[in-house]
């Protein structure tokens, strides 16, 4: 009897630590830390441009040699026109033989620089602030920051020479345009009415020269709408102006076409 | 030889050094009303005296009935005169675009009114803000005392320069006036402008009135009316009033509409319990039959091209829309949605199909292609029908009742426009209650 009930509570207890043991409630799991992955931030601008392909590199590559070249040579002249004046101190010369000296030098001096200019350099003698800058000694310091961002944009060039803008930086100028463009709601959707427009832009973002691609179809009878949404894109521009470009690159994005497509919005 | 060959290898050179042109697509903008400022129209200083016309406030008078088409439309928000910087003689001749830019405006109308001789000179000239440039320049000569419409027609030629759409403020509704308890009710035939000025009488309402309809050219109006106890379609010329009976029908005849070159009446005639759709020639009088068919075919509406008929039937067992050829073959139903559909009408320009729907005891007023597909509802409620297109086929105007006491008691009938988008419902201002509305063609092409 005694034997019997002995096993029994033994058998009893085997089976309640056995459930104890299995049963997931009463087990205590160890919080689960997830582990640590570390992430850096970085800019994805310079990398979310597609590349040329290798050929293409190629002939980039040799344009940018080129275009080192044309810069570098720009320095004598320059260079010319500061030892000149070292030159001519001597004892025997009037104050006045100096300045015809330096009135004959001068338009000697400008002229190589325009003719060897590259095309950023030319930009440079039409610039506005510079011009400013001739009249208003308080814009001198603007002009040469300008000037230096220019030095800048001519060196970083390099980087992503002639690759489109990056995702980010296209995404700021369509975000822009987006909240100028208000849609002429009356247009028919199913017609073709794409609108390029080309336009060539300042460093700051303003608009020199806006031009429609097809601009045959403006003052055709038959083509009414397309005029209608021609003209509220050239506004959208004209209103976002300045437009938010990028700060460096100049040159890649001086020249650059917007096709305005409204057939999405009008579609709903 | 050698300048050419030096020009190509430098063209060459060009060329390789040219920067790929970036591209940049644009597919969204906004939806927000265009801003425009209307600068109240200068009134010529050598202007004479005109009777029953205030001539010093008549250029404001203008500008603000103008300002008011554009509200209505939702597609422009007229600027605030409070504003302006530039008194309206100057602007009208060369404004100075930095001033209206200033207050957010991209477009400027400007204007000029002379009265001299019993007549009034109008100029305006619509610019553009944003390019510094002129638009539109316009001039006309009319009698002073169509000041209002001289407003519309502005208003029509600025919003075609705009949107590139014809306008419609230079017409005219036509609708059913009602007065009186529900019991009781008093229903005359009135017109008036679009915008619920010059409201005018055309019965004297002894006879109930139902569904009047324009001709295309705006000088004649058929319409439902009872004659010896029995509802007929009738004809009346608005400038002699003259009113006739049209066909010699034995039945009751109802659901008239003009065919686009306004030749023949469509509509129902019915007998013995079964209706069907019938053609009058105006000129020759001669009756045809378009359906024969033992369900109800009724609310016949031709396409602006005259080929086709829509109208509603209910041979499928619920009222439902169809189209046929305009000679009654090659009937095709079109619309297969849950509820019943009703009042067809083509649109002016040909691609859509405006309708009342009714389900789960709501009515709808929506639109769709004239082959069925993309039905949209573009307002719900209570009790609403009879949809009339605007002459660009742009907007509808319709007739909705509401109960018009705080405890449901009563209601009223008034007439409501939306625009085909479902945006910009608006109430339309009329003397009285109004429903059946009808939207005539522009008055000056």
């Amino acid at each position: 009897m005694s034997k019997s009930l002995i096993y029994s509570v033994s058998f009893h207890v085997l089976m309640i630590i056995l459930t104890a043991i299995s049963l997931p409630f009463m087990k205590r799991s160890p919080i689960d830390l997830p582990p640590i992955v570390s992430v850096e931030l970085i800019q994805i601008s310079d990398k979310t441009n597609i590349p040329y392909a290798p050929k293409v590199r190629k002939i980039i590559d040799k344009k940018i040699k080129e275009e080192k070249r044309v810069v570098s040579e720009q320095a004598p002249p320059s260079a010319k026109a500061k030892e000149k004046p070292d030159r001519i101190p001597m004892p025997e010369d009037s104050d006045k033989e100096k300045k015809l000296v330096k009135k004959k030098q001068n338009p000697e001096e400008i002229k190589p620089q325009i003719r060897q200019s590259s095309e950023f350099e030319k930009k440079e003698l039409i610039d506005t602030n510079q011009i400013a800058a001739l009249i208003d000694k308080a814009k001198e310091e603007e002009a040469v920051k300008n000037k230096s961002t220019n030095k800048l944009t001519q060196s970083s060039v390099k980087n992503s020479f002639a690759t489109g803008l990056t995702l980010s930086e296209e995404d700021a100028l369509r975000a822009q345009i987006f909240g100028c463009w208000s849609i002429p709601l009356g247009l028919p959707y199913d017609d073709n009415l794409l609108v390029r427009i080309k336009l060539e832009l300042k460093k700051d973002g303003t608009i020199i020269k806006s031009e429609i691609l097809d601009h045959e179809r403006m003052n055709k009878p038959s083509q009414k709408f397309y005029k209608i949404l021609a003209e509220s894109a050239l506004r959208a521009v004209r209103l976002c102006q300045p437009l938010k470009v990028p700060p460096t690159g100049y040159e890649k994005w001086k020249n650059i076409q917007l096709n305005f497509d409204p057939t999405e919005m009008l579609k709903g | 030889m050698r300048k050419i060959a030096l020009i190509i290898l430098l063209k060459l050179f060009y060329i390789s050094n040219a920067y790929g042109l970036i591209e940049v697509d644009i597919t969204r903008g906004n939806l927000d009303p265009l801003p425009i400022a209307v600068s109240p129209l200068h009134v010529d200083i050598k202007s004479d005296k005109f009777e029953g016309l205030k001539v010093k406030s008549l250029g404001s008078d203008i500008s603000s009935v103008i300002e008011k088409n554009f509200k209505s439309t939702g597609l422009f928000n007229p600027l605030k005169k409070d504003a302006f910087v530039q008194k309206p003689d100057i602007a009208h001749i060369k404004p100075r675009f930095e001033d209206w830019r200033l207050i957010k405006a991209q477009a400027l109308v400007t204007g000029k009114i002379l009265v001299k001789d019993s007549k009034l000179k109008v100029e305006f000239r619509l610019w553009d803000l944003t390019a510094s440039k002129e638009m539109i320049a316009l001039a006309f000569t009319t009698t002073p005392s169509n000041w209002r419409r001289v407003a519309h027609i502005i208003s029509d030629k600025i919003y075609e320069r705009l949107t590139g759409e014809n306008g419609y403020f230079d017409t005219r509704i036509i609708y059913v006036s009602e007065e009186g308890p529900k019991d009781q009710r008093v229903k005359k035939l009135a017109i008036m402008d679009q915008d619920g000025a010059n409201t005018k009488y055309l019965t004297l309402g002894n006879e109930l009135v139902l569904t009047p309809r324009f001709n295309p050219t705006n000088q004649m109006v058929t319409y439902l009316s009872y004659f010896r106890n029995l509802p007929r379609v009738y004809l009346l010329d608005i400038e002699t009033g003259s009113q006739e009976v049209v066909g010699n029908f034995p039945g009751m005849t109802f659901a008239p509409r003009f065919s686009p070159d306004g030749k023949k009446i469509i509509m129902s005639f019915a007998q013995d319990g079964n209706s069907d759709i019938y053609t009058m020639d105006l000129e020759t009088r001669v009756v045809e039959r378009i359906t024969e068919h033992s369900a109800i075919d009724t609310s016949p509406s031709y396409s602006p091209d005259g080929k086709y008929i829509c109208f509603n039937s209910d041979r499928s067992g619920l009222q439902q829309i169809y189209v046929m050829k305009s000679d009654g073959s090659n009937v095709k139903r079109i619309t297969f949605g849950k509820g019943i559909y009703g009042t067809p009408v083509w649109s002016p320009r040909g691609d859509l199909i405006a309708f009342t729907k009714v389900r789960k005891g709501r009515f709808y007023i929506g639109v769709m292609r004239s082959d069925g597909t993309g039905e949209r509802l573009l307002t719900e409620n209570f009790y609403q029908e009879a949809p009339s297109w605007s002459p660009n086929g742009r907007v509808l105007v319709f007739y909705r009742e509401t109960k018009s006491g705080p405890k449901g008691e009563g209601f009223t009938a008034k007439l409501w426009s939306i625009d085909i988008t479902g945006y910009n419902e608006r109430k339309i201002s009329t003397e009285t209650d109004a429903s059946d509305p009808s939207w005539s063609s522009l008055l000056t092409k």
